[in-house]
């Protein structure tokens, strides 16, 4: 395993974590992007770019713009 | 249930999962040692089988492509699903757009993000393009490409107005390439049993590696591909967008 891949590893577990423990969902929803996005590094550095790809697309935009929207509109009913 | 035994019945099952896990690792070929061989064939046949330079999209469009339409219908129910769910209710009404009602200040986007924005939805709409139609040669394809072409269509929101966006990508246009997609995709299925032998038979000349058109049907499957995702991932946004900004309870504006 290269530093690269150590690296990254160790981001995915860490930014995860910070996912867990974030109790606000509006933060919550910006870390998760962030942990979509490292998760998307570390595909790249293990020569999976393809899933890389679809990993930031869908992680880091698509999964948390429907949590915003989702809050939204929680908070346009209240 | 209380907390003591919560805790307990947590404690047993996450025991049991952590040995099954251990013992599970334990049997995993080591760190970059592939064992089986389907990976080590594939990336063998791949270029002289297809002139396809990626090999993830061989499979995806042309080896296992069945898989692919099954995934592409599953896409097409969740769409459905959320179209459905997040339609107007009886006892709700459309309002004007949230960020353009007169008489409520809104902050709308600072001229610094209109300006960022909008002049990222060119390049982003040339690489969602690239990628859908560079399926075969190099890593992307119609999903990731697709999903990048709907993110386009985020930013004309974020950069100016709901209204824009409805005007920029209409609910009918997003539907329309939603099915087209999907139908295209089902289409060059057939037609591989139609003429060929095989369903998803890679009919069409192969051309010679390196080429835009080459690879026969896998291009193609790469563009219904993100012809169905992005129009599915457009839809889903706008629907989202629509009950954020537009859809009110009756009752809810009655209090206001």
């Amino acid at each position: 395993m290269s530093v690269l891949q150590s690296v990254a590893l160790l981001l995915v577990a860490g930014v995860a974590t910070s996912v867990v423990l974030t109790r606000d969902p509006l933060r919550q929803a910006m870390v998760a992007s962030i942990y979509g996005l490292v998760l998307g590094i570390l595909f790249f550095v293990l020569q999976a770019p393809d899933v890389a790809l679809s990993q930031t697309a869908v992680g880091a935009v698509a999964l948390p713009l429907m949590i915003l929207l989702a809050l939204a509109k929680i908070r346009s009913d209240e | 249930m209380s907390a003591s035994t919560r805790r307990t019945v947590f404690l047993i099952a996450g025991a049991g999962l952590l040995a099954l896990l251990l013992y599970s690792y334990a049997g995993l070929p080591d760190f970059g040692h592939y064992r089986g061989p389907y990976g080590d064939i594939l990336n063998r046949v791949s270029i002289p089988e297809r002139q396809a330079t990626a090999v993830v999209s061989a499979v995806n469009f042309d080896y296992r492509a069945i898989d692919t339409l099954g995934e592409e219908f599953i896409l097409l129910a969740a769409v459905v699903g959320v179209a459905t769910l997040l339609r107007r209710l009886g006892g709700e009404h459309e309002e004007e757009p949230d960020d353009e009602t007169t008489g409520r200040h809104v902050p709308s986007a600072s001229v610094a993000t209109g300006v960022a924005g909008l002049g990222v939805v060119g390049p982003t709409v040339l690489i969602g393009l690239y990628v859908v139609v560079h399926g075969h040669q190099t890593p992307g394809g119609g999903f990731q490409g697709g999903v990048i072409l709907a993110t386009a269509l985020l930013l004309v929101y974020l950069a100016d107005h709901y209204s824009t966006l409805r005007r920029v990508g209409p609910m009918w246009l997003n539907e329309l390439a939603e099915g087209l997609g999907g139908a295209g995709l089902t289409l060059i299925g057939i037609s591989g049993l139609v003429f060929g032998g095989a369903f998803f038979e890679n009919v069409l000349p192969l051309g010679s590696m390196g080429k835009l058109l080459s690879a026969g049907t896998i291009p193609l499957a790469s563009c219904a591909v993100g012809l169905a995702v992005s129009g599915g991932f457009a839809l889903m946004v706008s629907e989202f967008l629509q009950q954020t900004l537009v859809v009110r309870s009756d009752k809810g504006s009655q209090q206001k």
